[in-house]
């Protein structure tokens, strides 16, 4: 089992007393099959119980641990140190406030998500009596990428869009509206367009596609925004060339 | 017990105008934005092109000896690597905005983005045919 | 804030990518051969007059001209606002006046051939 000693190098602020981020430097002895987050644990437990970051589950299905490694989005439980030279940059996630050290504050995203009523809305009220909704397989395969979401926020921090517009409702988010949209149980989705449909909805994407490419789960939100123009394009077509058609 | 939580969030900026040169990503998402310049600018030509072939052969001919100027040779050679790079980038993205499912499974993107490139070489060799090149 | 009319100029953007990616790329090719001294049959002054005058000359001349710039117009006012060019609304009125004026010019002058 060897080791390598590794220099990480870390964004530090404290609400309480420091005007300006810093950045500090550790030196950790990193075992060969550690990640990013084992490295800090090291930090917190042995250099520096002060050093304030998220993190659970340690296997990239909490979403809690997003941070930037290198300048890259990353969760710090899925990057892994042999894959980094002896210098690793840590800064909390690109394109959100830092609220102390490596957290941010995740308000906006929450309320966003919050937005875009990611749950099922029925298309009517049915009684438990009348059963389960019954689902076929290629029902379920229309939805199934877009429920692997975790909330991570890499996404958020890959877009440059959302770093210019803070506004921006975002990848996740118009994903996760997406995903209830294309579920055959669901009949919520003209309330949902009130939200994804407004210039700060989906038009702001311009379809840089990074957010796809720094998914930890390979959710591909890129392509569910790009599906929602067009079903919004369609609609808006219909909406106003057809207007006599019920919505 | 209720402690006073003194919260002030720290704001990074972003810069408007440099965002993109700090990753490789964007900046190759920047080389396929500046395509539009050449493809809008090259358009644009072709209408000037029909303008002087409507104004008769004098003025179409100038336009030819236009055409034949280095620094058009170098704007039309510029013009062809931006209008291949938009027309690898869209081939190869158009299967995430059309998502074709037959039966259970969806058509890999690959398999849509191949029938746009074989398209594209049918209908150039067909332009190609027409404008009497072969 | 109300759903946005984004989706007019889009469908325009998305048509025009779609046909400039398809097209431009051989158009290039041929005007490239008539620079380099080859005109190609067709480009000639005769022939190309007579394949404007045809109806679906005149649909295809359009058609080419019209999608390909109102894309690029769309995809220049991303870019402009993506260099930090934030007066979007100006921005937005010169690009797509230059496409309307474009597309207008390109219907007299087939018109007239």
């Amino acid at each position: 089992m060897s080791e390598r000693l590794m220099q990480l190098e870390v964004l530090r602020y404290n609400p309480e007393s420091d005007g300006e981020t810093r950045f500090q430097s550790y030196e950790v002895p990193c075992r060969d099959e550690w990640v990013v987050l084992d490295a800090l644990n090291y930090v917190k437990e042995h250099l520096d119980p002060t050093l304030s970051y998220r993190w659970s589950c340690h296997m990239a299905v909490c979403g809690s641990c997003g941070m930037m490694v290198n300048g890259e989005p990353k969760l710090a439980c899925k990057a892994f140190v042999r894959d980094y030279p002896e210098h690793i940059r840590i800064e909390p996630l690109a394109h959100f406030p830092v609220e102390r050290d490596l957290v941010t504050v995740i308000e906006d995203f929450v309320s966003k998500l919050a937005s875009v009523k990611p749950y099922l809305i029925p298309k009517k009220e049915q009684p438990l009596s009348s059963g389960e909704y019954l689902q076929t397989p290629a029902q379920l395969k229309k939805y199934k990428q877009y429920t692997l979401c975790i909330n991570c926020m890499l996404c958020y921090s890959a877009c440059p869009e959302y770093g210019l517009i803070p506004a921006f409702i975002g990848p996740a988010a118009i994903t996760l509206a997406h995903r209830y949209n294309q579920d055959s149980r669901d009949g919520g989705r003209n309330e949902r367009q009130e939200v994804i449909a407004q210039q700060v909805g989906v038009w702001e994407c311009n379809f840089v596609g990074a957010c796809s490419e720094v998914c930890p789960k390979h959710v591909d939100p890129a392509s569910a925004l790009q599906q929602v123009k067009v079903a919004s394009t369609m609609d808006w077509y219909k909406e106003h060339l057809m207007p006599w058609l019920n919505k | 017990m209720a402690e006073q939580v003194n919260r002030k969030p720290y704001v990074r900026e972003v810069s408007p105008t440099r965002w993109f040169l700090r990753d490789r990503r964007y900046m190759r998402y920047m080389a396929r934005e500046v395509t539009c310049l050449f493809i809008g600018a090259y358009t644009l030509m072709l209408l000037v092109g029909i303008a002087r072939l409507a104004q008769g052969p004098a003025a179409y001919e100038a336009f030819l000896a236009a055409l034949r100027e280095p620094a058009s040779i170098v704007f039309q050679v510029l013009t062809l690597g931006f209008a291949l790079y938009h027309t690898t980038t869209w081939f190869n993205v158009t299967p995430k905005a059309l998502p074709l499912q037959i039966g259970e499974e969806f058509v890999p993107g690959g398999a849509v983005a191949g029938a746009h490139y074989v398209l594209w070489a049918l209908i150039s060799v067909v332009i190609l045919f027409l404008a009497g090149v072969f | 804030m109300a759903k946005s009319n984004k989706p007019i100029v889009w469908g325009l953007f998305a048509a025009g990518g779609t046909v400039s990616a398809f097209v431009i790329p051989v158009l290039v090719l041929l005007t490239l051969l008539a620079a380099l001294g080859h005109v190609p049959t067709t480009l000639a002054y005769d022939n190309l007059r007579g394949f404007a005058a045809s109806w679906w000359g005149k649909i295809a001349i359009f058609g080419v001209i019209f999608f390909s710039l109102w894309g690029s117009a769309h995809r220049l006012r991303i870019t402009c606002f993506d260099f930090g060019l934030r007066a979007d609304t100006l921005v937005a009125t010169v690009v797509y006046a230059v496409a309307a004026v474009g597309s207008v010019a390109t219907v007299v002058y087939l018109a007239a051939l």
